[in-house]
Parts: C-alpha cells; structure tokens; sequence
C-alpha cells in the first residue's frame, strides 16, 4: 500500500467500525481492488492535484448547497463507496419492500386507519404527529402514489450489518450530488473505473419524469410536469434546476401558478397553461396558504383543493410526514408485517420510546451513552449525541425529554462503517451512511443504484450532514458479474452497398465544368 | 479584398471550429474508452482516428497514441493543436486584416497549448481549455471584426468546418460495439437540455439523432451550419440570379441543406451512415470550389532568365 496509508490501520482501530474498503489487518476488500490499484499509482501530489480540480470543477458547474444565505460547495471525496452487486441486492429489495410499506400506511392513515383499528399503532400517536394533515384526510391522490421518490437513509454498524436509520418521504434531497459526482469521479479517478461494470447512475431523472408522467391525474393524454421550488434561497435550489433542467420540465415558483375551478395553470407567454403533475420540493406548511401557513408566500392558494378534487397530482403527497415521524419508525418493522406480512429485509436501529415510562427512565439515566433525536427533525438539527455532549447540554435535554416525551426518541451509539478519505496528506478513516434513491411510479419501486453517501469529514464525527461539515462520496454499485466481459452482438457492419440509397445519385456536372474552365 | 487573406480567414474560421469540434468529440470519448480492455480500447482508438480523418501508422496504436494523434500533435492538421497552430498561422498572414484582440487571443492560445499535462486526467482539463479558448475566438471575432466580407469568409468557413464536425461525431457513435449513448453525444454537441426542452419525454435513439442533424434552430444542428454557410454564399455573391446558378459552392451546400431539411423518412438510424458520408463530401466540394472561385491560385510562376 502506498504511503499514502501509512498510519490507517491505527486511525482504524481506534474508531473500532466496520471499514468498507479494508477487512481487518488491512487487506483490501474484492470490490475495492481497482480502486486501491488506482490510488497505489498515485503520488500525494497527483491525488491533491486531482482533488483539487475535482472541487474546482464544482464550484465552476454550481455545484453547491445553500448555508446561512451562502453558496457553498458539497465536498467529494475522491474514493468512491462501493458497494457490491451482492450486499446491493439486499439493499435494493429492503428499500423496496420499506417504500411498499410507507406507501401502504400513508393510505391507510389518511383513509380508515385499519392500522390503529387493529391495534398495531396506538392512535395517538399519529395525531400528535406534526406531520399529520387533517387538510388531506379522506381522499386518495390523482394517480394513486403518495411516496413517489423517497430517500431512506441507511448505516452500516460494527458488525457490517446494514441498518435503516430513518426514511425520508416528504422531499428528499440529495439526488443531484449523485449525479454530479459520478460525472466528476470520470474526470477526476478515470483509472478507477477500469473495466469493472459500474452500474451507471444518468437514467435517474427520465426515471423520475416517466413516473410523475404515468400517476397523473386520468384522461391526461400528455401531462405537463413542473418542479415547484421555493427559490434560489432553499438549500436545495440547485438540485431543482438540475433535476427541472435533465427532465426537461418547466422550474416553477409559487407565484407562476394559478389554482381555478380546482385546476392548476403557469402563466406563461402563451397564456395560460394547465399543469397536471407538480413535482413539489416545498414543505408541506407553506405549500398552500388556503390550507396551511396563511403568511406563506412560496406556495400558491388551492393545491390541497385541485388535489382533493383529483385535478392534479402533486408528488410526494401532502400530508407524507407522518410516515417518516421518527416514533412511527420504530413501528416500521410492526407495520411491515401488518401491511405486507413479511419480515423485514433490512433491519431498524434499535430505538426507545421515550413515552413509554420504563424506556424513558432507561434512557434519562443513560443520556450520556446514547444518541437523542428530535421526531420530526431532518438535516441533523437538534440531534444530541450524548458521549460528545457537555453536561449542560444533557441537563437541558433532559429538561426537554421530561417536557414532551413525544417529540424524541433514542438510540444507542453507532460507529457508522467508515470508508478511507482524504484528509490533510494522506487518506483517514472516515464515517458514512448511505441514502438510496427509490422512485414508485405505482407498478414498479426502481431503486437508483447508488445513491448519496455522506460522509463527516472530521475525524471520529458521526455526523454526516452537509449543513454540518459533512461531504459526500460517488456510490458505485457493481454489477453483477464484473469480470465475465459482456457479450457482444457482432457489429453490424452497415456499408453503404447494403442499404438503399436515399441520397440523389451524385452529378459529376461541375467537375466536368471546372476540368473544362481549367483547359 | 485580396484573394489570399480571404483564404486565411476562411482557413481560421474552418481550424478553430474544428479544434473545438475535435476537443468535444475526444472528452466524451476518453470517459468511454477508459473503460475498455486494452484490446477493445486499440480498434475503437483506431477507429475513431479514422473518422476524424487520420490514419495510424504505428503498430500499437492505443490510447496515449491517440491522444497524440488528436489532441497534441502539433504537425498533424486533424489534431486540436495542429488545429491552433494552423489557425495561428493563418492570422499571422493576415495580420493587418483581423483585429488586434482576434490575434492576440490565437496567439495566446498558441502558446498556451503546451501548458497541459498530456495523461487522460490533462486531457479533460485540455478539452475544456479548448472549448473556452475557442469560444472567445469566436466572440471576438463576432464583435471585434466588421461584418463585412472578411467576417463573412470566416464565418463561412466556421459553419461548413461545423456541420463537418457534428457530422463526424454523429459518425463516432458507432465506433464502439455496444454504441455511445445518446446522452453523451448530446453532451458532446453541447445540446442536451436543449434537446430536453424540445423533446420532454419522448427520448430515443431518432429523436436525438433527428435533433443533431435536422433542427432548425439548433445552432450545431447540420441544417443548420449549412443553412449558415448559405447565407455567407449568398451574402459574398450577391447577383440575383433568376434562374439557375453561378456558384458551385451554393449549389452544393444548398443541395445538401434542401435534401436534408426536406427529406422524409422512416428510419433515420438506418439512412444515417449515408447522411454523414454525404454531408462530410459535401463539405469537402463546397470548400474545393469556394476557393476555386475566390481564392485563385494563380499557377506557380517561376523566374524563368533569358535565353541567350
């Protein structure tokens, strides 16, 4: 190993986690033997250089995500994630089988609520949840999908055992880093690649366009899909356009739109234009002043209602947040079985119910050992792990948790798997997780192969979150039997003597001309 | 104006176009050779050096060979920095003709073309390098340059060297077994989201091929290059005609642009092998008989003593 390594074993061991590129005693795993043949060939020198130009290329293309008002860069590391065609397939059916069922749910909450009839789910606590719309109750949605892209985050623990850390099914974002990032990994590590079948990532968004197009509202010949964004001060702002611009779709702010006789329109040059399919990248509360935050401007009057009324469907659903509360996370496993009557594919975190009053003495005794995290929180945003945190910090949670036991779970400490990334001069261990992508287009739940993986850029932080200092890593999936070449039709050979001509049969006329302007 | 510097400015408007041409054609290339077996990755580099119109005299020709052969060999004219040099040499001679920036920024270019590491991670930065240079070539032609029948001859000569060059990268698709993906020769050709917003959701093999060789507002469609050229033609010769025609060079480019804007048919993907060969012919005459009719080489005349 180069010494470029020098000292990763140690860093290693120290954090005591599952490491995706080296199995103990520092042999490399099979699916990273490119990749580690790569950097061996590489200097110090070369691998900054080409770091560098990584991150100069994002910055030049706008790659970036907004903090406090400020475009800032998503840092890529340059070695990938890569997971193989094996531990992929059981990813990919867990997700598959997560989104069946939070799709499942979300039908059943916002309809007779069998799930809380039957005793599965306490009641209230889908009530209490902030998510939960009553605005939206009682109707299914035009096309029939309520969770059509959703992002479920998923870790590795010590022991190499994936487990789903939390699901995403309001908007998720992320999915713009993953395609950027494969395009920069070509330019930047091209000797990676090598010959080893990478599943490619570009089919995403006519993935994600052919889905919208096929769940809107019926009697629509040729639907017209549109982004909604808030505007180019959402931290997303970029993955809007990027995702507008590959479907090849209008990006539209609330203002260009106009609900009437519970139909939505654009106002465009051309008059107005009926929109069937809105790919909403707003939160729910500022969606629709009519039903939610009165003092919104982003949104525009009427969705919830053209919604209702089955004149448009908007993707993902209102009202999905009570599937990705983080209490009603700790049922998915319950719910799995209720709605699907499987067992689950991909393991929980082990998680305590800070309402129940034994699990909640358990834990107000121990905030010191575990991870505490606020239900309806995304983005890292109140999460407090307890062996970093100062004592204050653990008196004031507990001050919290005894106040509204609802609002928070918690979870033991995981050493989230770690992947080697460069750090200063030479590549650390680092902890990541990993968001698959899943698309339901209300037949099929097509996973991305891939998908974001975030990773702390700090040293032995497990926090991984953009907003937080974390970067990201291309994800590269291996297909399934990298080293047996691809079998190839024989080229057809097209001559121009096999096929009709269509072209008129040439005429030598100007140069007979020129030959005889030339005598 | 006089016949040679109309020659050197069509010559600057053919060899900048056709640098940018060749360093768009090479990156979405590299990306995919990359990945091939050193066996597969020697035929396609072969290949493709045979539709950029070079030929391999090496034993082993590969990819570093390649990459030479089309990116740095500064004596060869297919390549990018023989390209350059050429279109360099060409406004040297015609200096007191183009503007001072248009010069200043070839010449820089020039010599900027051996600052780049020549390994395949130096040649994506070289291609974008490349495509900036050229840009502002073009702007500074189009700003700093009087359209007058100068510019039209390099505007001329940048349209024909254009549907040539769309036309060859259309050509280079098939020169890997499994084919290039469409997504990428539109990136190739800058025409993506373009394309996206014409095309929403019906994506497929003909539309984009359609979209590459017949749009009519596509600026690096073949239509529309040669519709381009046209105008030049029309613009430099401007003698109404009522009937028939003078030029042959109008004749040919506004048969080829007419065949192709007109032409209907029901399997593009079959027809355009054919399409690209006769375009890339057309091109070729057009340019024959553009600088019989304006450029006039006179026959070498040589100094002949009296004889006593």
């Amino acid at each position: 190993m180069s010494d470029l390594f020098e000292q990763y074993a140690a860093a290693s061991e120290r954090r005591g986690a599952y490491d995706e590129m080296f199995a103990p005693g520092m042999q490399t795993r099979r699916s990273y033997g490119q990749v580690a043949g790569a950097l061996d060939a590489l200097s110090l020198s070369d691998v900054t250089a080409r770091a560098d130009s990584m991150a100069r290329t994002f910055l030049d293309r706008g790659v970036t995500f907004d903090f406090a008002g400020e475009e800032r860069p998503f840092p890529l590391d340059i070695v990938p994630r890569i997971i193989p065609a094996d531990e992929w397939s059981l990813l990919e059916r867990g997700v598959q089988q997560r989104v069946r069922t939070l799709e499942a749910f979300l039908n059943d909450v916002y309809d007779k609520m069998a799930v809380v009839t039957d005793g599965v789910i306490p009641r209230s606590l889908i009530t209490t949840s902030a998510h939960f719309h009553r605005q939206v109750h009682g109707f299914s949605p035009a096309g029939g999908v309520r969770v059509h892209v959703s992002g479920i985050d998923v870790i590795r623990d010590q022991a190499g055992t994936f487990r789903v850390l939390e699901d995403n099914v309001r908007v998720p974002s992320g999915v713009s880093y993953v395609l950027e990032n494969r395009r920069a990994m070509a330019k930047g590590l091209p000797e990676a690649f090598g010959q080893q079948s990478i599943r490619p990532v570009e089919e995403y968004p006519r993935r994600l366009l052919s889905a919208l197009r096929k769940t809107a509202p019926a009697g629509v010949d040729d639907p017209t899909v549109v982004v909604l964004t808030p505007g180019v001060f959402n931290s997303a702002y970029f993955e809007h356009t990027l995702l507008a611009g590959l479907m090849g779709v209008e990006l539209v702010e609330g203002r260009d739109l106009i609900c009437r006789g519970n139909r939505v329109y654009m106002r465009t040059t051309a008059g107005e234009q009926r929109v069937d399919v809105i790919y909403k990248r707003i939160d729910d509360e500022f969606l629709d002043p009519l039903q939610f935050r009165s003092d919104s401007m982003l949104g525009c009057p009427g969705l919830v209602n053209a919604a209702r009324a089955g004149g448009v469907t908007i993707a993902n659903a209102v009202g999905n947040g009570v599937a990705d509360d983080k209490l009603v996370y700790s049922y998915l496993p319950d719910l799995m079985r209720y709605y699907l009557n499987e067992e689950p594919i991909l393991a929980n975190v082990d998680t305590f119910r800070l309402e129940e009053d034994e699990a909640r003495e358990h834990v107000l005794d121990r905030l010191d050992e575990l991870v505490v995290k606020p239900v309806d929180g995304s983005g890292g945003k109140g999460l407090v792990i307890g062996p970093d945190a100062s004592r204050d910090e653990l008196n004031a949670l507990h001050k919290r948790i005894v106040a509204d036991p609802r609002g928070w779970i918690a979870q033991p400490v995981l050493q989230l798997s770690t992947v080697p990334t460069l750090s200063g001069d030479r590549f650390g261990p680092r902890h990541v997780d990993l968001r698959p992508f899943a698309v339901n287009d209300g037949e099929d739940v097509w996973v991305l192969p891939g998908g974001l993986t975030r990773v702390a850029l700090k040293e032995g932080s497990l926090i991984v979150n953009s907003s937080q200092g974390g970067g990201s890593k291309d994800t590269w999936v291996l297909a399934d039997s990298p080293q047996v070449p691809v079998e190839r039709a024989p080229r057809p050979s097209i001559t121009l003597r096999e096929q009709v001509s269509v072209w008129p049969i040439e005429s030598n006329w100007q140069d007979r001309q020129s030959d005889q302007q030339q005598q | 104006m006089l016949s040679r510097i109309a020659e050197s400015l069509f010559w600057i408007g053919r060899y900048v176009e056709r640098a940018d041409g060749t360093a768009r054609i090479l990156d979405v290339h590299l990306e995919r050779l990359n990945h091939l077996p050193p066996a597969e990755q020697r035929s396609v580099a072969v290949e493709l050096l045979a539709v950029m119109g070079g030929r391999s005299t090496e034993e082993s020709f590969g990819l570093s060979e390649l990459l030479h052969a089309l990116a740095y060999d500064k004596t060869s004219p297919t390549s990018i920095a023989g390209s350059l040099a050429a279109a360099r040499e060409n406004a040297r001679r015609a200096r007191e003709t183009v503007s001072s920036s248009l010069w200043e920024s070839l010449n820089t270019t020039y010599y900027g073309l051996n600052q780049h590491r020549k390994d395949v991670v130096g040649t994506y930065r070289f291609c974008t390098w490349v495509l900036e240079r050229t840009s502002m070539v073009r702007g500074l032609a189009d700003t700093t340059v009087s359209h007058d029948e100068s510019w039209q001859f390099l505007v001329l000569g940048r349209s024909l060297e254009r549907a040539d060059m769309t036309a060859r990268m259309l050509s280079t698709r098939d020169v890997h077994s499994t084919g290039m993906s469409w997504v990428n020769m539109l990136r190739c050709a800058g025409a993506y989201e373009s394309f996206l917003r014409t095309r929403r959701a019906a994506f497929g093999d003909e539309h984009a091929a359609e979209f590459l060789l017949l749009d009519r507002l596509f600026p690096r469609s073949i239509v529309y290059a040669l519709r381009d050229a046209d105008e030049c033609l029309q613009t430099l010769d401007p003698s109404a005609q009522r009937v028939g025609f003078i030029n042959d060079a109008r004749r040919i480019v506004g048969q080829a642009r007419t065949f192709l804007e007109f032409h209907r048919t029901d399997d593009l993907m079959a027809e355009l092998p054919e399409h690209m060969e006769r375009v890339q012919k057309a091109v070729s005459q057009a340019s024959d008989a553009i600088s019989r009719r304006y450029f006039n080489h006179a026959p070498e005349l040589a100094w002949v003593g009296e004889l006593s």
